[in-house]
């Protein structure tokens, strides 16, 4: 039930995307068509919920015992950066048909701060193993939720009039505003 | 006097997160107060600053291949040092600013600027460079913050502005507000750059154009067009 409870949060209430704002550059920039969202929300649940285990795991059996704490932030990004680098080549030999699909969002996900904020949250909260897993995975489901959403309301844009000085980022913020607002109505679950 | 122009430009063609859409994800989650904001810029320059002198010095040495890896090592290197710094002297500030400090990392701001321009460029005016983009970001976020705390909270700098009567516009300080309030600001940006153009006399923009050119091959991305990551 608990862990019920910390999905739904993960997922909704502490939307990652909308209500902490980690990995908004990825959101505005492959939002604009459904099938880029898609992928990249797809790429996102993949290496969220693997980086967020890997980094769990180094941080409780290399960096605590040896009190390298504060040297957390180089190693995750670097534990990140190899992680997407293997994934990519493992999935190119044994899995052609995922990494045709995820295609080019796959290296781009090093630099998406979700994933790198995902792992230092887990360890802010001081996770056990399998609360870090459900939270990794549903925080990575939140952001895909909040991106597919988020493309299908865009799509509109091109068909809509607007000004043109409102057009493509501006008012791609505003509508993220307006998201938020609603996800901010979740709050009132916990 | 490039090393001006290299300066002056993070005000101007360039000033982020308006006219390069980077770095977005700590513009809305630091600017609720103008303290945060001016702490997490200087926090930013610094980083910026360090890492493209070293990206620039190195920028002979490091392989091809590997250099996007090489840049992330050299960021996150400075970016422990800020983090231990601002945990020894400003203790309350890194609590408030809390997981983006470390996040620094993946501002694709740093990564950009170190990609597109130190690679290419020797150490005086990569250092220029950096100081004048990570100045031009730490006043954007200064002004972001202090519209957001003023009507959000209805203080500046912690002291009262308006007096008791007034009602606090709670939304602005809240995730929502942070989305309009940064949309609305690029919205007016683009409305005072249309017509700013528009005012001109017709054989303005023509002089302008060839210098304009280069700079945008030299620069990372037009406004608009959001990068990835941070």
């Amino acid at each position: 039930m608990e862990l019920v409870l910390l999905a739904i949060s993960a997922i909704l209430v502490k939307n990652i995307l909308l209500a902490q704002y980690l990995g908004n550059c990825p959101f505005l920039g492959t939002s604009k068509r459904m099938e880029t969202a898609i992928g990249m929300g797809m790429a996102v649940i993949f290496t969220m919920a693997l980086s967020s285990t890997i980094t769990w795991l180094v941080h409780r059996a290399v960096l605590v015992p040896f009190h390298l704490e504060y040297m957390q932030t180089i190693v995750f990004i670097l534990v990140i950066a190899a992680l997407v680098q293997f994934v990519e080549i493992f999935m190119k030999k044994s899995l052609p048909t995922l990494y045709l699909a995820l295609g080019i969002f796959l290296p781009l996900i090093t630099t998406n701060c979700a994933v790198l904020g995902a792992a230092l949250l887990t360890v802010k909260e001081n996770y056990d193993f399998v609360h870090m897993i459900v939270f990794g995975v549903a925080s990575a489901a939140g952001f895909s939720l909040a991106l597919i959403l988020f493309a299908g309301l865009r799509e509109r844009f091109r068909i809509a009039h607007q000004p043109r000085a409102l057009q493509d980022t501006a008012i791609g913020l505003i509508t993220a505003g307006l998201m938020s607002l609603a996800f901010l109505g979740f709050k009132g679950m916990t | 006097m490039r090393i001006v122009k290299e300066f002056s430009k993070g005000f101007t063609t360039q000033l982020p997160p308006f006219r390069l859409v980077l770095g977005i994800c700590p513009t809305l989650a630091v600017t609720t107060t103008v303290a945060n904001g001016i702490g997490m810029g200087l926090a930013a320059t610094f980083v910026l600053i360090c890492s493209n002198v070293m990206v620039s010095l190195l920028r002979k040495v490091i392989p091809n291949k590997v250099r996007i890896a090489a840049f992330i090592v050299l960021i996150a290197s400075f970016v422990v040092i800020v983090e231990l710094v601002m945990k020894a002297f400003f203790f309350g500030l890194s609590q408030s600013l809390g997981i983006f400090i470390p996040l620094i990392v993946v501002n694709c701001i740093i990564l950009g600027r170190a990609e597109a321009f130190a690679a290419k460029n020797p150490v005086h005016y990569a250092a220029a460079d950096g100081l004048g983009i990570g100045l031009g970001y730490t006043v954007a976020l200064a002004v972001i913050g202090a519209f957001r705390e003023v009507l959000g909270q209805g203080r500046l700098l912690g002291h009262s502005v308006f007096g008791a009567s007034f009602e606090p516009f709670a939304f602005l300080s809240q995730a929502p507000g942070a989305f309009v309030c940064l949309g609305s600001m690029l919205f007016l940006m683009n409305a005072l750059d249309r017509y700013r153009l528009r005012m001109k006399p017709a054989p303005a923009p023509r002089e302008e154009l060839p210098e304009e050119a280069p700079r945008e091959e030299r620069g990372l991305q037009p406004a608009g067009a959001a990068g990835q990551g941070g």
